[in-house]
């Protein structure tokens, strides 16, 4: 009864893999003085094959193929589609910012190609060992990617506190894994989700339900597992920091919804309190440290631990709701944040000329494009209508405000008031006319560059004015995941929920 | 012509919005972008004019509306429409577009494709404002508004620009938040933003009393912080004389007052009429603590803040005094105050761009060397302090005898003597820069008079003070159809009883 073969249950998965093996081999057999600039291409290529074939997978029947381990559905497609822009956006970005002689070129971009395979995975895995292979893959892709800047010092200090504290932060995830598959003797999301009303080892199935958040808050850089970021983003190249700051959170948040959702919906009074606190948490911490900030990358850092925090309020949203808001602000941070990054890549360049928000001054007035780009997506992060990030805020704080935390949506608010203030802050300072600017030089951008901030500003456009269509794949989605299996159907056919 | 009364609002939207694009993408060669603006502000007027050309005058309602779905999820409508209320503005918004992008001609000397191209976005935003009946659009339009007049004032303040703009946004963006809660709690229990469907189902009590006091109390706040209203005026001197020519004109009063009169007054009618004596007794401050401060300024842009801020609370006073012909009167003076300022802030901005300063005792007897200058300010001045024939005589006295008769002698004249102030700091400031010993300054530069491009726009905005004060009722035909008092019973009932009949029918007819 289920005619799909299981390579197609993972084909976006199988072309990423193909393409980090062709650029790795290549890379190889290359001679050391060759340009490594094509396999830049090469891997963004593939990674707008696999993203063809997410699309394509909404022609399957949802489902789960090898075993019951992994899952396509319009959720994982959903996520897919993000992860995969996301990816090729970070690579057209580095693709110009690079300097054409930096040392294993190659291998910085199979490991782009190869962390998306696991985050990828992350998003459709239906089984918690899986859950968790997918994570490493992701994860140690990324942990070597920040520390890519190896002559910087600062680099391998970024790459360093990441493993530790996130192979720290997985033990936990691993360790609340271990948990439930005592109190259940499965480690499969659905079998779990059933068994858990009935089990009788509460305290077991709490204790696991503990340490899989705390191991996932330190992924989404949640307050008050967040201590990482900031070193983190300081010390990596901006074009991964746009990569690492969106794509491994949507597959974490993707991961989020699933354990808290699918897994333990019937312990709904347990979790949604402690994210409410840990939401508040993390507006709150991130907003106030991010106004003291001087160093633009360490405010970006709080900005998106605040950003998590605005997303966290929409799992306050009941069922379908709640997921389908989560999944649209998780597009919405990630349009407008990777966008900002990639100004700051290009604004700056590889050795990062512009650090303080003083060294952004005048920006505008040397580069228009540039500054006006910069000042667009600060608008977004601010939350101004006909911006994506007006409509994810929007969304999330009226899902809170539907599964009855109208606190959360307000101390919500008043938080996106404070976060003006900073992101105001850079954007003046764009807008100054400072003596200074005409000593730096004027940032060159290419066209994979020109590409990568056009996709950015074309989704955060497209979320901000009409955000009907993402919302419905977002809650097409929502819908496979807060009405667990059974009734295989045509997702295509999947009507869009009515409007209330 | 009437076919495009479908798509007249839409095209007056999205003209400078495709003239902000079009000027961004313009090279900064030979005035370029100064070009561009220049045409698709007076495209725009043009398209404005079609407004009044094809009012259905005496039929209430709105007119030219368009009402088609936007977002499913929440349920937001394009919902566009003009009614007596706002057409005219709307048309005001379209006639000052040129006038500052003339006043900004030569005043903008580096980027200026930067210039113009947020400066007709903030047209599309205000258009917006004034045409939305849908409140998450209009919503969206009011924020949008803010952005770019923050952007210019940080990069084109005279002096310190970054510290007013931040200023300008915080004061303006917080109060916005609470706005925000107000319509989705409305949301949540209609599942309508639409404006005449919330105004429906307020007045036939679906809202619990208390909750609409808050809302109505969140939208106030967010509006009179916008007009300003005494005691959060606190932006407005910095944003008066950092902000460029072009956007000074625009960016105090019609916003926040339309805001006020439709969103405030016309949803919450009940609530209105309970927050109206604060309301009526801060207007009443404001008139006297404006006119007063005005009077000891010596910058001439902050003396006209708080000019600004004297005649503003005028028409606060008019709106919340709840009567018709208050309502027409504010209307009107809305009209009234935007063009007579235009023509104030330009001159200033020729005065200014010649000496590069406003120190109001820098100046002094130009108008032998500045006659056209001199003449033309004069004439603004009186416009402005209200001498008959002039536009600001009607508004200022439909308002003043709108008080004096709905709502209490004590009040009307304490806002006289605030009108008797502004006549003073008006003229003294005549006094002081066009007339008595020609100061050193004035002798060591040659003085450039208003350039032709100017006197194009300055001699018929003076030509308009005349006609508005000579022949009010081409205007206040069509506003009086806009101002029917809300459905409320409540207030039709009050403002009935105080309507000076002999006023509103035939005397000024």
């Amino acid at each position: 009864m289920n005619p799909v073969p299981d390579i197609f249950r993972i084909l976006p998965e199988v072309i990423l893999t193909l393409t980090g093996v062709v650029v790795m081999l290549a890379d190889a057999s290359l001679a050391p003085g060759c340009a490594r600039r094509p396999l830049g291409w090469v891997a963004a290529f593939g990674t707008i094959f696999a993203l063809w074939a997410s699309l394509w997978q909404l022609s399957l029947p949802v489902g789960t193929g090898f075993y019951g381990t992994v899952e396509t559905s319009p959720f994982t497609v959903f996520f897919h589609v993000l992860i995969c822009g996301i990816v090729l956006v970070a690579l057209l970005l580095s693709l110009d910012t690079l300097p054409e002689n930096s040392h294993h070129q190659g291998e910085y971009y199979a490991l782009i190609v190869f962390g998306a395979v696991g985050m990828c995975l992350l998003t459709g895995a239906v089984e918690l060992l899986l859950v968790f292979i997918a994570l490493e893959i992701s994860s140690i892709a990324t942990y070597v990617l920040a520390g890519y800047r190896k002559e910087s010092g600062r680099g391998p200090e970024a790459a360093i506190k990441y493993f530790l504290l996130g192979s720290f932060a997985t033990a936990f995830l691993l360790y609340g894994i271990a948990l439930i598959f005592g109190a259940t003797g499965t480690t499969e999301i659905y079998e779990i989700a059933r068994l858990v009303p009935v089990e009788q080892h509460q305290t077991l199935v709490l204790a696991s339900l503990a340490l899989m958040l705390v191991g996932i808050l330190f992924k989404v850089s949640a307050a008050p597992f967040h201590v990482w970021t900031l070193d983190v983003y300081e010390g990596a190249p901006s074009p991964v920091v746009a990569l690492m700051s969106t794509a491994p959170k949507a597959a974490a948040f993707a991961l989020l919804l699933r354990v808290v959702y699918e897994m333990f919906p019937t312990l709904r009074s347990t979790w949604a309190p402690l994210l409410w606190v840990v939401a508040v948490l993390s507006m709150t911490v991130g907003n106030l440290a991010a106004l003291r900030q001087e160093n633009v990358k360490r405010m970006l850092a709080y900005s998106s631990i605040a950003h998590a925090g605005y997303l966290l309020a929409a799992f306050a949203g009941l069922g379908s709701i709640g997921i389908a808001a989560a999944s649209f602000y998780t597009a919405a941070y990630a349009a407008m944040n990777v966008g900002i990054f990639a100004v700051i890549t290009v604004a700056g360049g590889y050795d990062e000329e512009r650090r303080t928000i003083q060294d952004f001054r005048g920006l505008i007035h040397r580069s228009p494009v540039l500054g006006g780009l910069l000042i667009f997506f600060l608008i977004s992060l601010i939350g101004i209508p006909f911006t994506g990030g007006f409509f994810g805020k929007f969304y999330s704080f009226t899902s809170a405000v539907e599964g009855g935390a109208v606190w959360l949506a307000i101390i919500g608010l008043l938080n996106s008031g404070l976060a003006a203030a900073y992101y105001l802050r850079l954007a003046l300072a764009a807008t100054q006319r400072g003596e200074e600017e005409k000593a730096k030089p004027r940032p060159q951008a290419g066209i994979a560059v020109g590409a990568a901030l056009m996709l950015a500003v074309a989704a955060t456009l497209v979320l901000g004015i009409v955000p009907s269509d993402v919302l419905h794949a977002a809650s097409a989605g929502a819908h496979v995941l807060a009405a667990p299996p059974a009734q295989p159907q045509i997702l295509g056919k999947i009507t869009p929920p009515p409007a209330r | 012509m009437n076919a495009m009364n479908g798509s007249i609002l839409t095209l007056i939207l999205l003209v400078p919005l495709a003239g902000a694009i079009l000027t961004a993408l313009a090279p900064d060669r030979l005035k370029l972008p100064n070009w561009i603006a220049l045409l698709t502000t007076l495209v725009t007027f043009l398209l404005t004019l079609h407004l009044p050309a094809h009012f259905q005058t005496g039929q209430s309602g709105f007119q030219f509306e368009v009402n088609r779905l936007w977002i499913e999820n929440p349920a937001i409508n394009y919902h566009v429409g003009v009614d007596g209320l706002s057409m005219w503005l709307v048309v005001l918004t379209g006639l000052l577009a040129p006038v500052g992008v003339v006043a900004s001609w030569n005043a903008i000397k580096n980027r200026s494709q930067v210039f113009y191209a947020l400066f007709l976005l903030q047209q599309t935003a205000m258009f917006g404002v004034f045409i939305s009946l849908d409140l998450m659009v209009y919503y969206g339009f009011w924020e949008l508004s803010l952005v770019p007049m923050v952007i210019l004032i940080a990069m084109y303040g005279r002096k310190d620009g970054p510290k007013a703009a931040l200023k300008f946004f915080l004061f303006t963006f917080i109060p916005s938040a609470p706005l925000l809660v107000a319509l989705l709690w409305l949301y949540a229990r209609t599942g309508s933003f639409d404006f005449t469907a919330l105004q429906n189902a307020i007045a036939h009590g679906w809202f619990p009393a208390a909750g609409l006091y808050w809302a109505s109390l969140a939208f106030l706040v967010a509006f009179a912080v916008k007009v300003p209203v005494f005691p959060l005026h606190g932006w407005l001197a910095d944003s008066f004389s950092e902000a460029p020519v072009a956007l000074a004109m625009i960016i105090a009063g019609k916003l926040g007052l339309y805001s006020m009169l439709r969103f405030h007054v016309g949803l919450f009618p009940e609530q209105a009429r309970m927050l109206a004596p604060l309301l009526i007794a801060l207007a009443v401050i404001g008139i006297l603590y404006g006119a007063c401060l005005a009077l000891v300024q010596r910058d001439f842009w902050r003396l006209m803040a708080f000019a600004a801020l004297s005649h503003l609370s005028l028409i606060t006073l008019a709106i919340y005094g709840l009567t018709l012909t208050g309502w027409q009167g504010a209307v009107y003076q809305i009209l009234n105050h935007s063009v007579v300022d235009a023509a104030l802030f330009l001159l200033l901005g020729v005065l200014y761009d010649q000496y590069a300063t406003s120190q109001i005792n820098a100046y002094g007897g130009l108008a032998t060397k500045l006659p056209r200058t001199a003449t033309l300010f004069v004439v603004a001045s009186l416009a402005m302090i209200g001498l008959p024939m002039l536009n600001g005589f009607v508004g200022e006295f439909l308002i003043l005898s709108s008080t004096f008769t709905g709502v209490s002698r004590g009040w009307a004249i304490a806002a006289a003597l605030g009108v008797i102030l502004g006549a003073a700091y008006m003229l003294w400031l005549v006094q002081r820069l066009f007339y008595g010993q020609t100061s050193e300054m004035a002798q060591a530069k040659p003085a450039l008079d208003v350039r032709f491009g100017q006197q194009a726009v300055l001699w018929p905005l003076t030509l308009l003070m005349l006609v508005m004060g000579l022949a009010p009722s081409l205007w206040l035909a069509a506003i009086q159809t806009g101002v029917h008092p809300p459905r409320a019973g409540g207030v039709a009932a009050a403002t009935q009883s105080v309507l000076p009949i002999s006023l509103h029918g035939e005397d000024l007819r």
